[in-house]
């Protein structure tokens, strides 16, 4: 797993959970990040060879609802609450830059 | 202070009338929340209204619902229509959702009365109610301490008379740490036991309601109103809610309880005493108590701090400004994407996002997220183990009593240390409870904890009124 979590790697983390950090946040989390994971560091070097991981307590797989039509909730109540509206849709800033 | 189960057979008989009940629950919370901070909003004008409503039922002869006019503090994290539900978070400030979680629409059916959101750490990460964006919530034991977390609010509620009954979620210990904190019964129920539709995610595979209340007869009153299979929510155990009212004055003449030796460790001694007390009462109740061994629940903790914030990580993702909350605009839409969660999000929520990001990021994948799944199954297979020739655990549920307000928020890891008798069960997937059990040398409330397999409440709650009956 390499040394301990650098300020580039927590950079590279935030640019993927879309968080614009702060130099402070930056290097406070560098340092608390890493604390945690040294306290995790029992579980990473415990021996699981053979056991099956456990993503979730149920034994549930594929679970279907009857097909039929039931009420959406309402539109004009769902677009109420979004920030920025325009003919009955959700607006949002630019998406793809413009052709070079 | 009026349980719910009086509240609810006097309001049924016609002998109190709902409005008044609820008028003077208003009182209450008017009264004490300035030093108190339990709620975030207090729905005044709704409670009178569906008081009224229940009056009405009465008064011509119908069945208003087994919790006829019982107030209800409900944490922020579930959804109510039309009346603001905010995590705590600045980044759904004023959200008002378009619809009801599956345990508001029970609760309403069997009569009781949604008084209030109560306030929570952002988005229930946390074990002090000291990340709420909104301030802290006070213990109303010593208002200088925490009142646990991250279901604080309702459990201050609860513990100052405010509500006889609310409502928290659990994801590794949220209900029953701040329960045990403020000295009131708090249950975390089977996974899949209640419904979920409606409640914020946090960690998908952990999170459960359950309720805070101030016996344990009124914690199982309002586990069957809101239990039962939900198809709205696919991880909905599909069974009837747990039947655990009936069995509470059964006793523990014969039940086989261990003392879970690897959750005595690094406890405070007068929390240890006080388990061992218990442990001496179920004794005497005639049940029989050893020492069990659940080895991997050592590595409880630190499993939990990589698997709730991968998921934690993937369900935040839908905080992006597009559809509802807080936007703040951008030159494009990654910017407004960014700018958005960096303002929006506290530090903590910041925090487990990046842990969980980075946990679930190429390369640490395995390692990290799926070596934590794997010690998750680890866990499974020492409760089983312990299962085998136990009916019911026992445990602490927090390390220590309530502690100071500041004294953890600069160090994260002493924080979630707090958590460290309350994670295994979220792991397992398994019903616990924290029973109110005396004070520690401070004079402050002492839980203790009982869990059972899955779909183990009715015993589970046998136990905790046998203890309950013991301490008077």
């Amino acid at each position: 797993m390499g040394g301990r979590i650098t300020r580039d790697d927590v950079a590279h983390v935030a640019r993927l959970a879309r968080l614009r950090l702060t130099d402070d946040e930056l290097e406070r989390f560098t340092e608390q990040l890493g604390a945690i994971l040294d306290h995790a560091a029992d579980v990473a070097a415990l021996d699981t060879t053979d056991v099956p991981p456990t993503a979730h307590p149920l034994p549930l797989r594929n679970v279907l609802r009857d097909d039929v039509v039931v009420a959406p909730l309402d539109r004009d109540e769902v677009l109420a609450q979004a920030p920025a509206v325009e003919d009955g849709r959700i607006r949002v800033p630019r998406i793809i830059s413009e052709a070079p | 202070m009026t349980g719910a189960s009086e509240i609810a057979g006097e309001v049924r008989s016609g002998s109190r009338r709902a409005r008044d009940v609820v008028e003077e629950h208003l009182a209450r919370i008017a009264g004490r929340e300035s030093e108190l901070h339990a709620f975030l909003t207090v729905m005044g004008d709704e409670a009178r209204a569906a008081a009224d409503a229940v009056d009405r039922v009465v008064a011509s002869g119908g069945d208003p619902g087994p919790l006829a006019g019982v107030p209800v503090a409900l944490k922020d994290n579930m959804c109510t229509r039309g009346v603001p539900t905010t995590c705590a978070s600045r980044i759904l400030e004023g959200w008002r959702p378009p619809y009801d979680a599956t345990v508001v629409t029970r609760l309403r059916a069997a009569g009781a009365i949604v008084i209030g959101k109560t306030n929570l750490d952002e988005f229930a990460m946390g074990s002090s109610t000291e990340n709420s964006a909104f301030g802290p919530t006070r213990n109303p034991h010593d208002r200088t301490r925490v009142p646990g977390g991250s279901s604080g609010g309702s459990a201050a509620a609860v513990a100052a008379g405010l509500v006889p009954v609310g409502l928290g979620s659990d994801t590794g210990g949220s209900i029953r740490q701040p329960a045990a904190l403020c000295g009131v019964v708090g249950v975390k129920p089977t996974y899949g036991a209640v419904s979920r539709y409606g409640l914020i995610a946090f960690a998908s595979s952990l999170d459960q309601i359950g309720p805070l209340a101030s016996s344990v007869g009124d914690a199982a009153a309002l586990l069957e109103a809101i239990g039962g299979h939900d198809p709205l929510d696919s991880t909905s155990i599909d069974a009837p809610a747990p039947q655990v009212t009936g069995g509470l004055n059964d006793g523990v003449e014969g039940l086989r309880v261990g003392i879970v030796r690897e959750l005595m460790h690094e406890i405070d001694a007068d929390v240890v005493a006080r388990v061992e007390i218990a442990a001496r009462a179920l004794e005497k109740e005639g049940a029989s108590v050893d020492e069990v061994s659940v080895p991997a629940a050592v590595h409880g903790l630190s499993a939990y701090y990589l698997i709730a914030p991968a998921e934690a990580s993937s369900n935040l993702a839908r905080y992006d400004g597009v559809r509802y909350g807080l936007r703040v605009d951008g030159e494009d839409i990654t910017e407004m994407y960014n700018e958005t969660r960096a303002e929006g999000f506290g530090p903590e929520v910041k925090r487990r996002i990046m842990l969980g990001t980075y946990a679930l990021s190429a390369g640490y994948y395995d390692a990290y997220y799926g070596q934590a799944q794997r010690v998750r199954t680890l866990i499974i297979r020492d409760f089983d183990a312990a299962y085998a020739d136990h009916d019911l655990l026992l445990a602490p549920t927090a390390p220590t009593t309530a502690f100071a307000l500041g004294a953890k928020t600069d160090n994260p890891l002493t924080m979630y240390l707090s958590d460290v008798c309350t994670i295994p069960s979220n792991l397992a997937g398994h019903p616990a409870i924290s029973v109110p059990y005396g004070t520690g040398d401070d004079g402050l409330p002492v839980g203790v904890q009982l869990l059972a397999p899955a779909l183990g409440e009715p015993v589970m709650f046998r136990a905790a009124a046998a203890l309950e009956r013991s301490l008077t």
